[in-house]
């Protein structure tokens, strides 16, 4: 099968999957709809030839469920009143989305066709990997040497938000501490 | 270890047996990330999911026996400053912050393509650790006892 | 174009998650969906067609292949999704120790 129909099929799955996981009242349902949607993506980067995305993405995804599965599935954390849709807001805000959603459909109709990239630095770095680097992964070649700066960023962003997180859910010892002295 | 935390006995014994192949895994990705998909983020999130299939199967105190966690901290602290020290090693050997100049090799080796097998190594460690800490942190409050673990 | 059109929906159904939902962990889920959306659109503006993987190999040195610099940004993109996502989790599961609910009409008051 060609690659577009891959894709609208893998992009109708997953279209679906989200709205099921805004949707489901129960929570442990909801989170493993994302999951499912996760592994979709995964399976879409693997069919546009992204292999070292597909490995990251699956392996990211997962950890973020065992995250949010084990931070939420407390025996207390649920038994307060189901969320009421105000639905005056719910209709608004559909309507407001559906008519930006017909409007861009113009914008995606000048935009290069599916397929054919202008590939003007991609080029440079395709032709010249090989040699001047010696690495036969190219994209990482492209992280961590023509681009080693953006990584440097990339390793500050995960050290800070890991902190804040250790952070913000030490503050009852601090306060226990503080209470016991 | 007490049979009262973590899962049952199988579950344990499985898991001791699996661990090394995990982190084996987890090393092969990081080491041949020059030559084959996955590279250091890959690799580190194996290694964190080693380390948290050890805690998920035995629960925390056992855990907390067996792993030292204020020197996972500072190891996994130090991983930035690693990485600034590269850079460094760039600017003082080519006037440029993160050039790569380490010997290049030939292509298809596992020792080439200068400092991308350093810093593989430095991110995956870095990580894994840190994602491993932040479930740590996360599951740390337990209603039931009332006091962090 | 329709692929293109098809993405841009999945990243409106999760803005829809998080401007009319009540529940803080489906706010959550609805940035989880829309990072998945905008990394798929970043992905999709740089396939060729027609082109494999870009790696290198022993027999096929310098065939043609897709474009690299997409793919390096979104990896990028991926990993910072999940430190965002962790430090979200953390945040909301400290909310609900101060105010017991996930509710986000109910936490009005900035305490602590």
């Amino acid at each position: 099968m060609p690659v577009d129909i891959w894709l609208i099929f893998l992009l109708g799955f997953m279209i679906l999957g989200s709205i099921a996981a805004l949707e489901i009242k129960d929570i442990l349902s909801s989170i493993v709809a994302i999951g499912v949607v996760g592994l979709a993506l995964s399976t879409a980067f693997l069919i546009l030839q992204a292999p070292d995305l597909a490995i990251v993405q699956f392996l990211f995804e997962i950890f973020a469920l065992i995250i949010l599965i084990l931070a939420f599935l407390r025996k207390d954390y649920h038994d307060l009143e189901p969320a009421r849709l105000h639905r005056l807001t719910a209709g608004l805000t559909a309507l407001t989305l559906i008519a930006v959603f017909a409007f861009s459909l113009h914008v995606f109709k000048s935009l290069p066709e599916f397929g054919l990239p202008a590939l003007t630095t991609g080029r440079y770095y395709l032709e010249n990997a090989g040699a001047s680097v010696k690495s036969a992964n190219i994209v990482a070649a492209v992280v961590l040497d023509y681009r080693a700066y953006d990584t440097l960023g990339e390793v500050t962003v995960l050290f800070t938000a890991i902190l804040g997180t250790m952070t913000v859910l030490r503050v009852r010892k601090a306060k226990k501490e503080r209470g016991e002295e | 270890m007490s049979e009262k935390q973590g899962m049952s006995l199988i579950v344990k014994t499985v898991t001791r047996a699996i661990l090394a192949i995990i982190f084996l895994y987890g090393f092969y990705i990081i080491l041949h990330g020059h030559l084959s998909p996955g590279g250091g983020f890959g690799g580190g999130v194996v290694l964190a999911l080693g380390f948290l299939s050890v805690m998920l199967a035995y629960g925390r105190p056992t855990t907390q026996k067996w792993l030292n966690i204020r020197a996972l901290h500072t190891v996994e602290s130090s991983g930035p400053l690693l990485f600034l020290a590269v850079g460094l090693l760039g600017l003082a050997g080519g006037g440029v912050f993160l050039l790569n100049t380490l010997d290049h090799g030939r292509l298809f080796d596992l020792w080439s393509s200068g400092f991308i097998l350093p810093l593989n190594i430095i991110i995956g460690i870095k990580v894994g650790l840190s994602l491993f800490l932040a479930v740590w942190a996360l599951t740390a409050w337990d209603p039931e006892k009332g006091a962090d673990a | 174009m329709i692929i293109y059109a098809l993405c841009f929906a999945l990243f409106l159904v999760g803005l829809y998650g998080l401007i009319v939902k009540r529940d803080l962990i489906k706010i959550i889920l609805s940035t989880g969906i829309m990072g998945y959306a905008v990394n798929l659109m970043i992905v999709l503006f740089g396939y060729r067609r027609e082109a494999i993987y870009p790696i290198l190999e022993k027999g096929k040195e310098a065939a043609a292949m897709v474009d690299p610099l997409p793919q390096a940004l979104v990896l990028t993109s991926i990993v910072i999704e999940l430190g965002t996502t962790a430090l979200l989790v953390a945040l909301a599961v400290q909310l609900h120790k101060n105010f017991k609910t996930f509710d986000i009409t109910k936490i009005r008051r900035l305490r602590g």
